[in-house]
């Protein structure tokens, strides 16, 4: 067994590796770009066999991998936070282009202000675009899912392109262990480029992305995208048992920890939830009945599995790594709507929002947030959302601003 | 090449047939079509047609193309970028014999000035700098004709448009497509005009020959954004040649060639006066705009005639 200390922007390029790509066009970003740098010295010294672009941006590095998926060859790429909105408006083409290409974002922080560092909203401004989503906590799930993403992207029911996330810096630049599969079991697993329908061939010409005229083409090929993610459900379920055959790892459309007997529930995704597993062990070993559930798969959204484990819980409280300004958590939005009027859901599902542009959440939070969550059980009342800041924070803010002299914000009464 | 070498020598020696089918929804009279119909004819099927957004995206409407060969509608701004991953993709299959060399196609993108010389630039910019091999057609209907016809890049000074509606018509000038390509020495530049098929021909046929990024400018009358009548397309065609307004040049190993000089050119205002975008020119208080362009032209092709002279 090949195991090695890998961060995840490079156990991203070894799922890249593993599943034979053909090409990768590419942008530089951080924190992605030690994923392409990997890729690039491995294509230069002969380790792997690939041909690779540096374009002018990632609206062109996206629309290049399209037209190279359209072609009839497996595409790979990688971007992060800004390449991803700038790349924008080809997201949301490829889906209708039906092209089973794999992208990883490495999410960061958008600007204003400026950061590098992670959260979610990046990622989930592609939420409605149809791409498939896979959300990875750590650096063996980022190869993993790459592996399974190429089977999702590509099956003939589902023929989506697919983006696998990772968290900048806590994955992107931290080392863990990695288990790297063997290269052959890896390329049976993936199987060979299947380039389904849309392939320009000089005997059989194609038309790809068409035009059309009215309300009912256009809603005909939008049901479809609807129809194949829906599909994709249940084929990653099959992928995933597969996967476990093949390399003995679980990784199920949601993964629940110490959730069967809880009688609360956290709910996250990607890194941070790693952080959530600690304190429900921390909290199990002072009494709570607690545990967590993390989607991997976001879109599709796994609502039934959501159902099934959320059945029977007292409370709930999703910690948002993101911000939907005016609303709230996104995660909190996709939750309550799934499990609304369902009989057996919790009472009580609390929103709190965290761990933005990187800020640590702290275990005594997660403690505090079980605590309240307890709390509004009691009481029987939905309690607002919570945006995680602490006093402490806000006094080093505060004297941050002193130093620069920097006004106070006025605040009305 | 020389034109000895060329398979086009008299007119007769132009494709009959047309190989971009009829029925499409593109205005009657649009040069901008003539031009690519001709350029296809030359070019064949084995090609795919990479586009940006445009008055041409409207030639394949679900479920019907006019093309014999492919086609792939990216957006306003990525069309080489698309052509970039169509080649490279056609190239990974051919080096790992997925497809057989006479399988291989002509890697096409198609867009308006508007996307070639704004929006689009960094893309095409990127193409040039990687050496794509790939023939890029910008149809040149002087302004963002799908939106109607508001100014663009490629809007020549003094025209009005529907957001160039003052006295003067638009004030900038158009941009110099054509040397943003050759400061960066690309494979192959020329521009056609669809009214002068056999100059057309030929170039096609130089692009298609040489390896590398190659740009043809077509000049397309838009009676629909110019204000002319339909039938008066060819005309006008014929005019902006004539008049010295629309050179026909190509760049080949570091050096521009004109490939047609007008003899005894006409004045400008014979070209302006058939159409209605520049009828203001006319209005008194606007000579001087006229003459102005008169000039432009003239020390075009005085600058053009001294080169000739020096060889420089
Ligand atoms: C990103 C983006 N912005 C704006 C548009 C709207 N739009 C469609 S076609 C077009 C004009 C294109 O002008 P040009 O490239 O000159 O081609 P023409 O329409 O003249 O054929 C515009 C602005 C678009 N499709 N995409
Ligand atoms: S608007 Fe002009 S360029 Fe566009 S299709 Fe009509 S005639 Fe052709």
């Amino acid at each position: 067994m090949n195991k090695q200390m890998l961060t995840g922007n490079v156990a991203a390029a070894w799922g890249a590796r593993l599943a034979g790509i053909d090409y990768l066009p590419a942008f530089p970003i951080s924190p992605q770009t030690e994923i392409i740098e990997t890729v690039a010295e491995w294509i230069d010294t002969g380790a792997m066999d690939a041909s690779m672009t540096t374009m002018d941006s990632e609206h062109s590095m996206l629309t290049a991998a399209g037209g190279a998926a359209a072609t009839g060859v497996r595409v790979f790429t990688a971007t992060s936070s800004q390449g991803l909105l700038y790349g924008m408006e080809m997201i949301y083409a490829l889906v209708g282009w039906r092209v089973p290409l794999v992208l990883v974002n490495v999410s960061r922080g958008l600007a204003a202000p400026i950061t590098l560092e992670p959260d979610h909203n990046d990622v989930l401004a592609a939420r409605d675009s149809g791409f498939l989503q896979l959300h990875c906590s750590t650096c063996q799930e980022v190869l993993d899912s790459i592996l399974m993403a190429y089977r999702l992207a590509e099956d003939r029911r589902v023929r989506l392109p697919v983006l696998v996330n990772l968290d900048g810096f806590y994955l992107s630049y931290t080392r863990e262990p990695v288990i790297i599969p063997d290269l052959e079991e890896a390329r049976q697993f993936v199987g060979p480029y299947d380039p389904g329908t849309v392939r320009f061939a000089a005997q059989a010409p194609v038309s790809e992305a068409v035009a059309v005229l009215g309300g009912e083409s256009y809603s005909y090929f939008r049901y479809e995208v609807q129809m194949a993610q829906a599909q994709a459900l249940a084929v990653y379920g099959e992928i995933a048992a597969e996967f476990a055959a093949c390399f003995g790892r679980e990784q199920a459309r949601i993964d629940a920890y110490r959730a069967e007997d809880a009688e609360y529930l956290f709910l996250m995704i990607g890194s941070f939830a790693t952080k959530a597993m600690d304190a429900v062990d921390q909290l199990r070993e002072a009494g709570w009945k607690i545990g967590l559930l993390r989607p991997r798969l976001l879109r599709p959204f796994p609502e039934q599995d959501l159902r099934q484990l959320a059945a029977g819980k007292k409370g709930m409280a999703v910690i948002d790594q993101n911000l939907s300004f005016g609303r709230g958590g996104i995660l909190h939005t996709e939750v309550t709507s799934s499990l609304y009027g369902q009989s057996g859901a919790p009472s009580v599902i609390a929103s709190f929002v965290g761990g933005l542009g990187g800020r640590d959440i702290a275990a005594e939070e997660f403690y505090q947030i079980a605590q309240d969550l307890r709390q509004a059980c009691v009481r029987g009342i939905q309690p607002p959302m919570r945006l995680l800041y602490t006093a402490a924070e806000l006094t080093a803010m505060r004297n941050l601003q002193a130093i620069a002299n920097v006004p106070a914000p006025e605040r009305k009464p | 090449m020389k034109i000895t070498d060329s398979a086009f020598k008299k007119p007769k020696d132009l494709p009959g047939l047309h190989i971009l089918s009829a029925g499409t929804s593109i205005c009657a009279g649009c040069g901008g079509l003539q031009a690519i119909h001709e350029i296809l004819d030359i070019l064949g099927p084995k090609t795919v047609t990479v586009n940006a957004a445009g008055c041409m995206s409207l030639l394949s409407v679900y479920p019907f193309t006019p093309f014999s060969g492919s086609w792939l509608y990216t957006a306003m701004a990525s069309a080489p970028a698309g052509a970039q991953g169509v080649r490279d993709a056609l190239d990974r299959l051919l080096a790992t014999k997925k497809i057989a060399a006479d399988e291989d196609m002509q890697v096409v993108v198609l867009s308006g000035d508007g996307s070639a010389t704004g929006i689009g630039l960094s893309a095409t910019s990127g193409a040039i700098d990687r050496r794509l091999d790939f023939i890029y057609i910008c149809y040149d209907n002087e302004g963002y004709g799908n939106t109607g016809q508001q100014s663009s890049g490629g809007t020549p000074h003094g025209a009005r448009t529907t957001t160039s509606r003052g006295e003067q018509g638009y004030c900038g000038h158009k941009k110099d497509l054509f040397s943003i390509w050759k400061a960066n020495h690309p494979a192959y530049l020329a521009t056609v005009s669809g009214a002068e098929p056999l100059d057309l021909a030929r170039k096609i046929e130089k692009a298609r020959a040489i390896k590398g990024p190659s740009l043809i400018i077509a000049f397309s009358p838009c009676p629909t954004g110019w204000h002319f009548p339909p039938q008066e397309s060819i005309e006008i065609g014929r005019l902006a040649v004539r008049t010295g307004v629309w050179p026909l040049k190509e760049y080949e190993d570091g050096k521009v060639v004109h490939t047609k000089i007008p003899a005894g050119r006409l004045p400008v205002t014979e070209y302006l006066q058939k159409q209605g975008r520049f009828a203001h020119l006319f209005h008194p208080g606007n000579a001087y705009l006229i003459k102005e362009m008169q000039a432009d032209v003239d020390a075009y092709w005085d600058c053009v005639e001294k080169s000739a002279a020096t060889g420089r």
